[in-house]
């Protein structure tokens, strides 16, 4: 009987936390690297934190996490390492925060960006996740904060917000634990590809801009052809952005499959 | 290899010509593309309430607490209330804790230690190491205890970046970051890891600035120098009701004079060697959020108090054997630490210093947690008080602060002697973990000579006015 009522929980993704193991620093022979990301003060280190089981000090202002903090866990089997990376507002700044969430999504090539968004501040927060989605194609948002935004009395569909967006969004209530099930499964999901994104990509209308980027892309996927997101490259590029002329330059580029730690991608940018 | 080299460099030329066919506002399209896009897609997936509520709890305590008239006697209130709570709280277990690790445990481990140690090696290990570490366990665990997870329900609560907000225009006006603040609130509680907040500063001028200043926050190594000096000189020529409110009161004012002393010297820097303007930056005040009381008990007491006692204690047990060491190895009959503390003198005397906080401070580079227990054990070693301890460089019994008081007073400490060390302890050199930090993140000698020795210059001068004036009018 009580076999038979595990069996079914396990087969049923609601309950699917069951499966979470929380691993701490343990992140030996892990088989997914996950980013988390998003503005500051919107909660990343509270859902790294919950997956971890670590006990990193949050703080209740933005820019409270200036350096990364690693952690790990395991879920159906398979095992995770989890980066939270500085709050940031953009990507496109020079600050060194910025700098190293920015070369980890591009240069980490992590398995999963998931991109933590302050429910109750939407509009703004878009601004980062579109540009995330311009580095990387496998992001999840985790819409944080929805105790608040309720509280605030502002609706939101999240079903629309995923539909625009190209990517799965997750409700979550961190402090509260609530939603952080979904969260594991749709990163188990998008992962292991259960789960295929199609991101949405920044509309411009500028004729001239599209057509540059089109003939850097061809010269840039000639000479780097594992390279997943030249858009990217091609627009920072046009912007004349040194970090990435200088990892051009040196070819280091090109050396990108398989970095995982902040430490390493810095190296290829240093 | 070379035909890599000659791609690359196409790619390069060629982004270079198309720059100029896209035109220089890429960066505006781009900003506009990108917030044409987030708006597009908010309004299709947002409803916001139609009308504001009409009371807004987070709304109306902003407006008071980051208020014109409001803010800053606010904040000087909350600062002096912890440091109230701090001092009024750690009083009776410090004494608790003295009394178990020094009265009690001392003597017995001395006994055990003797009974097959030569007597220089028990008194390297238990007069030395053990007591030192004891010594800062009785004097740093109790107001830490406290102290940190005070300040981090503040911080949980989200008063910190009301703080920046009001200290903000200060900031802009010396010419530096109004985010400054905010590491500079990092700063007291670890000026290493004020340092490695400078980050979220863009501009290297500002970043540069704020590391350099961010020595002028009182760390949490230096709080109880602060809180143990102030309670003993301050609070002790005030009325005995009044002894833990003065001395709070006192330990604010120097925290203050910190603050003062970075905005001066922010706008030195600002208008000289890191002449520019400040530039402009957003602050987003986070909603209140009421703090989870038990996880910030167990996150501030674990991550914070026990990380830095440890820190303390690694450091204090070496500093305890070399203390020992330099008061029982003599030369022609006199101690090292004796000579060095008779050829100070003079030179410390000018700044209403001794000899003996010269050397405390020498000796406590590695961490300023330790100043305090340096300063009482050398007194001891130097006056050879006998009654207290058994033997040179032995702490002695202590148990409560008047035991700390009569010590120093008998080492010819006075009112003057007092202030000038909570002076001298807000402006001296970083701690030896901080000079690394600003190394690493400043990559240059130059300005970490610079943040190094610039504090120190400061608290000579500084010691030195206050000590000539507190001599022409109080005449002693």
């Amino acid at each position: 009987m009580s076999n038979n009522a595990l069996s079914n929980c396990a087969d049923c993704p609601v309950h699917n936390l069951g499966n979470l193991k929380k691993l701490g620093v343990n992140m030996s022979n892990f088989d997914f690297a996950i980013a988390l990301a998003g503005n500051p003060n919107t909660g990343k280190s509270t859902v790294f934190n919950y997956l971890t089981g670590l006990k990193q000090h949050t703080g209740n202002w933005p820019g409270k996490t200036v350096t990364r903090a690693e952690g790990g866990f395991e879920f159906n089997g398979k095992r995770f390492k989890l980066v939270d990376l500085p709050g940031t507002y953009s990507l496109l700044s020079t600050s060194t925060d910025e700098e190293i969430a920015r070369d980890f999504i591009l240069f980490g090539q992590p398995d999963v960006t998931v991109i933590v968004v302050d429910a109750t501040r939407i509009e703004r927060n878009l601004n980062l996740v579109i540009q995330i989605l311009e580095i990387t194609d496998r992001a999840i948002v985790c819409l944080n904060l929805m105790d608040e935004a309720k509280r605030n009395g502002i609706q939101i569909d999240d079903r629309i917000l995923s539909k625009e967006l190209g990517i799965p969004v997750i409700p979550t209530a961190a402090r509260q634990g609530e939603g952080m099930t979904e969260l594991t499964k749709m990163i188990f999901d998008v992962a292991s590809g259960n789960f295929i994104c199609k991101p949405h990509r920044i509309k411009s209308s500028s004729k001239e801009l599209n057509a540059a980027i089109d003939v850097l892309i061809k010269e840039i996927s000639a000479e780097f052809p594992n390279l997943p997101n030249t858009r990217w490259v091609a627009l920072r590029l046009l912007e004349g952005d040194q970090s990435i002329i200088d990892a051009i330059r040196s070819g280091e580029l090109g050396n990108i499959k398989g970095i995982n730690t902040i430490e390493q991608s810095q190296l290829v940018i240093s | 290899m070379n035909n890599h080299n000659v791609n690359r460099e196409a790619i390069l030329a060629a982004a270079n010509n198309l720059r100029w066919e896209v035109g220089e506002n890429l960066h505006d399209t781009l900003m506009e593309s990108i917030y044409e896009n987030a708006t597009a897609i908010a309004r299709k997936a947002v409803i916001y309430p139609d009308k504001k509520p009409a009371f807004s709890f987070d709304r109306t305590l902003d407006k008071i607490l980051t208020s014109k008239y409001f803010g800053f006697p606010l904040m000087l209130l909350i600062l002096g209330a912890v440091f109230w709570v701090t001092i009024e709280g750690a009083n009776i277990p410090s004494g608790l804790i003295a009394s178990l690790l020094v009265d009690t445990l001392h003597p017995l481990l001395k006994n055990f230690t003797n009974s097959f140690m030569p007597w220089w090696l028990s008194g390297v290990l238990i007069d030395g190491a053990y007591l030192a570490m004891a010594w800062v366990v009785s004097v740093m665990l109790p107001p830490m205890a406290i102290f940190f997870p005070v300040y981090t329900l503040l911080e949980d609560f989200g008063y910190l970046p009301r703080v920046a907000f009001n200290m903000d225009p200060l900031y802009k006006k010396v010419g530096a970051h109004g985010k400054q603040a905010l590491t500079m609130a990092m700063g007291f509680g670890c000026n290493a890891a004020g340092i490695v907040a400078t980050r979220v500063i863009d501009s290297p001028r500002e970043k540069l600035i704020a590391i350099i200043t961010n020595n002028f926050s009182l760390c949490n190594g230096r709080w109880p120098t602060q809180i143990l000096i102030s309670t003993i000189f301050i609070g002790g020529i005030a009325p005995a009701y009044l002894t833990g409110l003065v001395s709070a009161a006192a330990v604010v004012f120097v925290a203050i004079l910190g603050i003062t002393f970075s905005l001066v010297v922010s706008w030195i820097l600002s208008k000289t060697i890191l002449r520019g303007e400040a530039s402009a930056f957003s602050l987003e005040l986070p909603p209140y959020r009421p703090p989870r009381i038990l996880q910030t008990l167990y996150t501030s007491l674990i991550d914070r108090t026990i990380f830095v006692l440890w820190r303390a204690v690694i450091f204090a047990v070496p500093a305890g054997m070399v203390i020992w060491l330099a008061a029982n190895i003599t030369i022609d009959g006199v101690s090292i630490a004796n000579h060095f503390i008779n050829w100070a003198n003079p030179f410390a005397l000018i700044f209403g210093l001794n000899g003996v906080i010269l050397l405390a401070y020498i000796i406590a580079i590695p961490a300023n947690e330790i100043v305090i227990p340096t300063v009482l054990m050398l007194t001891v070693a130097n006056l050879g008080l006998s009654s207290v301890g058994a033997g040179s460089g032995v702490m002695f019994e202590l148990d409560s602060v008047a035991d700390t008081a009569s010590i120093l007073h008998a080492g010819g400490w006075t009112l003057l002697t007092g202030i000038n060390l909570m002076l001298f302890s807000l402006l001296h050199n970083p701690c030896s973990t901080t000079i690394y930090t600003i190394y690493k993140e400043t990559k240059s000698v130059k300005w970490t000579l610079i943040s190094t020795l610039l504090p120190i210059a400061m608290g000579f001068s500084v010691t030195f006015f206050v000590t000539q004036i507190w001599r022409l009018v109080v005449g002693s």
